[in-house]
């Protein structure tokens, strides 16, 4: 009976999200902010690839308050987990078997590099720091996967994570000192599409991507060692 | 027979990724299940939000040589999902180590043992007698 009223709902609540989907203009958005960033971002900010320019210089107050979500989950899991993290008595996961721990050696190298090319080229080609930062993260993770006794040392993570954080809030106070505005665009443009353009872009995505590697390789890591010290 | 449009292909895929999801919220019954319904309606919402930047013949919003190919898409919704996903991150693993706490406090992680359990929990700290079962009937409860 639960089961049924519940499917009701879904079906009822689907229905009605199609019926207001019905009324959109289906692939022709009328894109009242988006003409202005397509017509004009490019030379604002001197990013190749817009959605970076939105991401953070349009909106790059926006990004710091998703950085600061992101740290606030991080410090949750830390916080729920806390005390229970790892008992002194319990054993370590044994190590992976030979195909793991291979692949994890050899994929080590190449994640790292696939990594910082997609965080160095975030505002030239699709990619930045939140997907590069990801891709670090799964770099640092996998390793532990086959040997969990080498973990991670939470202060070095701690301290990339801050670091970070400070030197995105750094540049965003330099732009308010300099240009009167909280992350305003800074520095040469550059030629539209070199590595070496857009100002203060790379630089802020180089932080977020080192700040969200090192706090979801944190997240992963707790979690990591929380399964390890069993139930 | 005819394909239906694209878009309306995209919009329908969208809400039943939201829908299912939403159901598995509601029937999951195991707790880790509901984190990943949890996942997967967060997917439709944001595949939701993308196709409303979607353009019918429009290239991504990069800027390749000196002129534009042809229209772009509207970047706004792809920052904003670029949001949302991560934020999503930050709740799923926040939601597996409320259940992995859970897992240590109560020993189980299936929804109906855990309301059982919580209200007898919550019986104990109000100083109620326990409901009692069939075969071994309680005192009357106040309701």
């Amino acid at each position: 009976m639960r089961n049924f009223t519940s499917l009701l709902f879904a079906g009822g609540l689907g229905f009605f999200l199609l019926v207001l989907a019905a009324d959109l203009p289906l692939g022709a958005p009328p894109m009242l902010a988006g003409q202005g960033v397509l017509a004009e971002g490019a030379a604002a900010t001197g990013a190749a690839n817009l959605v970076t320019a939105v991401v953070l210089a349009y909106r790059g107050i926006d990004t710091l308050g998703e950085l600061s979500i992101l740290f606030a989950a991080a410090a949750g899991v830390g916080l729920v987990l806390g005390r229970a993290r790892r008992r002194p008595d319990a054993e370590a996961d044994p190590e992976g078997g030979f195909i793991l721990l291979a692949a994890a050696d050899l994929l080590f190298p190449l994640l790292v590099i696939v990594g910082l090319y997609i965080v160095l080229h975030g505002h030239l080609t699709p990619g930045g720091g939140f997907q590069g930062g990801v891709v670090l993260a799964a770099a640092f993770f996998l390793p532990l996967l086959g040997r969990p006794r080498n973990a991670l040392d939470h202060a070095v993570i701690g301290w990339i994570e801050g670091l970070a954080g400070a030197v995105f809030v750094g540049i965003g106070l330099w732009a308010l000192a300099a240009r009167g505005e909280f992350l305003a665009p800074l520095l040469g443009k550059g030629t539209l599409g070199a590595l070496f353009s857009a100002g203060t872009l790379p630089l802020l995505y180089i932080a977020v991507g080192l700040k969200v590697g090192a706090e979801i390789a944190g997240l992963m890591s707790t979690l990591q060692e929380t399964e390890a010290a069993g139930s | 027979m005819s394909l239906p449009p694209l878009e309306i292909v995209l919009y329908a895929g969208a809400v039943s990724l939201l829908i299912i999801g939403l159901a598995g919220l509601v029937m999951s019954e195991h707790l880790v299940r509901l984190v990943l319904a949890l996942g997967v309606a967060e997917a439709g919402g944001n595949l939701l939000l993308v196709l409303t930047g979607f353009r019918q013949g429009a290239v991504a919003p990069i800027l390749l040589g000196a002129a534009p190919s042809g229209p772009m898409v509207d970047p706004i919704p792809q920052a904003l999902v670029l949001t949302a996903i991560v934020i999503g991150v930050g709740v799923q693993a926040l939601a597996l180590a409320l259940v992995l706490r859970v897992r240590r406090a109560y020993g189980t992680v299936h929804m109906s043992a855990l309301r059982a359990r919580l209200v007898e929990d919550l019986d104990e700290a109000a100083g109620l007698p326990p409901e009692g079962s069939r075969e071994a009937p309680g005192v009357e409860r106040p309701v």
